[in-house]
């Protein structure tokens, strides 16, 4: 019995839990096409009113850094603690700064 | 996400560098994630646990819908559609979680088919009567409760924030068990035999959930080095007796086992010996629901093949669609 | 004396299609054809109960009106008490009904009356419901010429139940008669979009008795009814 060729391809599903918010990874589900993802997101991921929107995304689709980047990726970032405001001394009494 | 393996690398020669990270990162108590290297056996116990967890979830629908139908109130019957739909919806978050690990959930749904991984042997017991969906409430989700809330601190991230989404809708699955199970045991007589009845038959099986004692279980201490398991079998088994007894006696009913008595130097329930030969013969498939359970399942993927080869054969015709709604923004 | 103006059969047909829809849907759970579906297959059970129970309580006991009425006292269409057979079956079920709920939850939202506040709500599970009837009639309509063929053959077998959609219903304020140019349009717009053709055969019984709306019921309902109401029976004054 053969279903490699029936298996529905997988999808990333993001869901906006509330306005204002940003839509997050919220996990993955199969189906047939991008209509049906949608509504398969809805019913697996909102039953309990968890959203007011979703994203759903061909895993295929993605990508991803690399972990053996990381390195060069992350890690440049690390020491350039200028970029963060407590990097920066005030005199003491200054307000709205 | 789910993304596959850095495939291929030779694991046992993995670099020195690799293991140190992995090991520090789980020694932090961080979480490894999809992309991470990680070592073969780590990436297998992790397939076949959180496989074995999934097609618990899937094989457990069964006994509990066998009452959908019977439900003997329309509350009654909307809480058990809405807890075996939840059981579904367990198992799809676990299957994602183990697709993260590269393998695909038609392969572990096969496995399960063809009897190659197993789901847990309690779902193998019948539901009997209406009490029984009670039982399975309070004492098989009490025991799945139990042994799923350390995991969501497991050491892999998509399995441990599977289980927390799992943990947190289970809550009102043991609720109305036990809600069920007083309703019965406080009503018409018959009704309380029949809460009573299902509590002896599904009581030491519970116990069977967490598994052979320590010092027979073959998994458990690497596991609990690689931090996918917190807890022994027997201390989470002990914690499941000690909340158990005092629950029991606030429904009015009794647990069937003579040798059950508080032990005030442990402070602990000392309870009675398991049938570890029950636990073995229904593992290797002679319980008395082995057969039936795998041949509903098989049966339901069969029949539903036509169905999925046609939405797939839609979809290759109108691949224009996109589906979309909206712009994604 | 209380005076009532809910409309007690009219209440109770609805109430009945719901029940009965929802049993039927009950039963797939563990059978789907995949496990996203046995999610989808609970959300619309769980939606047409709670509506059932909705409708119950403006009449009676919830309990007693589903447990302790006779076949016969039973209103609903006998669309819905058709068995599942296969998922082809089930859809074509659906796809009839939904569209036909969904016309006349949006009539009786817009009319004054004692259904009006549940056919609000309602009518957004019933859009629901209907897209997934929709979605999987085109999936299996233009799938594969196994899908193709079981789908036409669902909905010429389930289509002599489909007239009686359209019979007056008692204190209903709205005429299900003035639904069916719309229903037809509806439903005949997603057969040819499945790239399947429009049943042709009678869609009413010939039987003079009437139909599910008269409390004449098909012989599998009996058994349904069996199943559902033997263990509240079997404990007369029980709780549960």
């Amino acid at each position: 019995m053969s279903t490699q060729n029936t298996d529905w391809p997988l999808w990333e599903v993001f869901v906006r839990s509330k306005r204002g918010l940003s839509h997050s990874h919220a996990g993955s589900l199969h189906a047939p096409d991008a209509t049906m993802a949608l509504r398969n997101a809805r019913d697996l991921f909102t039953r309990r009113g968890e959203g007011v929107s979703i994203w759903v995304v061909p895993a295929a689709a993605i990508t991803a850094s690399s972990p053996d980047e990381k390195d060069p990726f992350f890690e440049p970032a690390a020491d350039k603690t200028y970029r963060h405001p407590t990097f920066y001394t005030i005199p003491e009494g200054v307000k709205h700064l | 996400m789910t993304t596959a393996p850095a495939a291929g690398a030779a694991n046992e020669t993995a670099p020195a560098e690799l293991v140190a990270e992995f090991d520090a990162v789980v020694a932090a108590d961080g979480r490894i994630e999809p992309r991470d290297w990680m070592p073969d056996a780590y990436r297998a116990t992790l397939i076949r646990q959180i496989a074995q967890h999934a097609h618990s979830e899937i094989i457990g629908m069964q006994p509990e819908a066998n009452w959908i139908t019977r439900a003997p109130s329309l509350r009654r019957k909307a809480i058990l559609i809405a807890k075996v739909q939840d059981e579904a919806g367990h198992g799809l978050y676990l299957y994602g979680a183990a697709e993260t690990l590269g393998v695909s959930r038609a392969e572990l749904l096969d496995k399960l088919h063809s009897g190659r991984q197993r789901y847990s042997s309690i779902f193998n017991y019948p539901t009997l009567t209406w009490a029984d969906v009670g039982a399975i409430g309070w004492l098989v989700d009490g025991a799945a409760i139990t042994n799923q809330v350390p995991l969501c601190r497991c050491s892999y991230g998509p399995y441990a924030r599977a289980m927390v989404r799992v943990c947190k809708e289970e809550s009102f699955h043991q609720r109305q068990g036990y809600e069920l199970l007083y309703t019965l045991s406080h009503g018409t007589e018959e009704q309380h035999a029949m809460a009573q009845d299902a509590v002896n038959r599904w009581w030491w099986p519970s116990l069977m959930m967490f598994g052979p004692p320590d010092d027979e279980s073959a998994h458990s201490a690497q596991s609990m080095a690689w931090r996918i398991k917190r807890h022994s079998n027997d201390e989470l088994r002990q914690r499941f007796v000690d909340i158990c007894v005092p629950q029991a006696e606030a429904l009015g009913l009794t647990l069937p086992d003579p040798d059950l008595r508080w032990n005030e130097e442990r402070g602990r329930w000392d309870f009675g010996e398991i049938d570890w030969e029950e636990f073995q013969q229904v593992l290797r498939g002679n319980g008395p629901c082995n057969e039936q359970r795998l041949t509903q399942r098989r049966t339901a993927h069969e029949d539903g093949a036509w169905v999925r080869e046609a939405a797939a054969a839609y979809a290759a015709k109108h691949q224009t669609d996109t589906g979309r709604e909206a712009t994604a923004v | 004396m209380t005076t009532t103006t809910v409309p007690t059969t009219a209440a109770l047909s609805l109430a009945d299609d719901a029940l009965v829809l929802s049993h039927r849907l009950g039963e797939w759970i563990g059978h789907a054809p995949v496990l996203e579906e046995e999610v989808a297959l609970a959300n619309i059970a769980l939606d047409l109960l709670g509506q059932a129970r909705f409708l119950y309580s403006m009449v009676g006991d919830e309990d007693e009106l589903a447990y302790r009425r006779e076949e016969r006292a039973f209103l609903n269409v006998q669309l819905v008490e058709q068995t599942n057979g296969d998922f082809a079956a089930t859809i074509a079920r659906q796809l009839y009904f939904s569209c036909y709920q969904g016309l006349l939850y949006g009539e009786l939202a817009a009319a004054d009356g004692e259904l009006a506040a549940l056919a609000a709500r309602a009518v957004k599970e019933v859009a629901y419901h209907q897209d997934h009837a929709v979605q999987w009639t085109l999936r299996l309509g233009d799938g594969t010429p196994e899908s193709r063929t079981r789908m036409q053959d669902a909905l010429n077998a389930l289509w002599r139940y489909t007239g009686e959609l359209f019979t007056p219903v008692e204190g209903l304020p709205v005429d299900p008669a003035a639904l069916r140019d719309r229903w037809l349009d509806v439903v005949g717009g997603v057969i040819r979009q499945a790239t399947l053709t429009m049943p042709d055969g009678p869609d009413h019984t010939p039987w003079a008795a009437g139909a599910g709306r008269q409390g004449i019921h098909t012989e599998p309902f009996g058994r349904m009814l069996a199943e559902m109401q033997h263990l509240h029976r079997a404990h007369p004054g029980a709780s549960w």
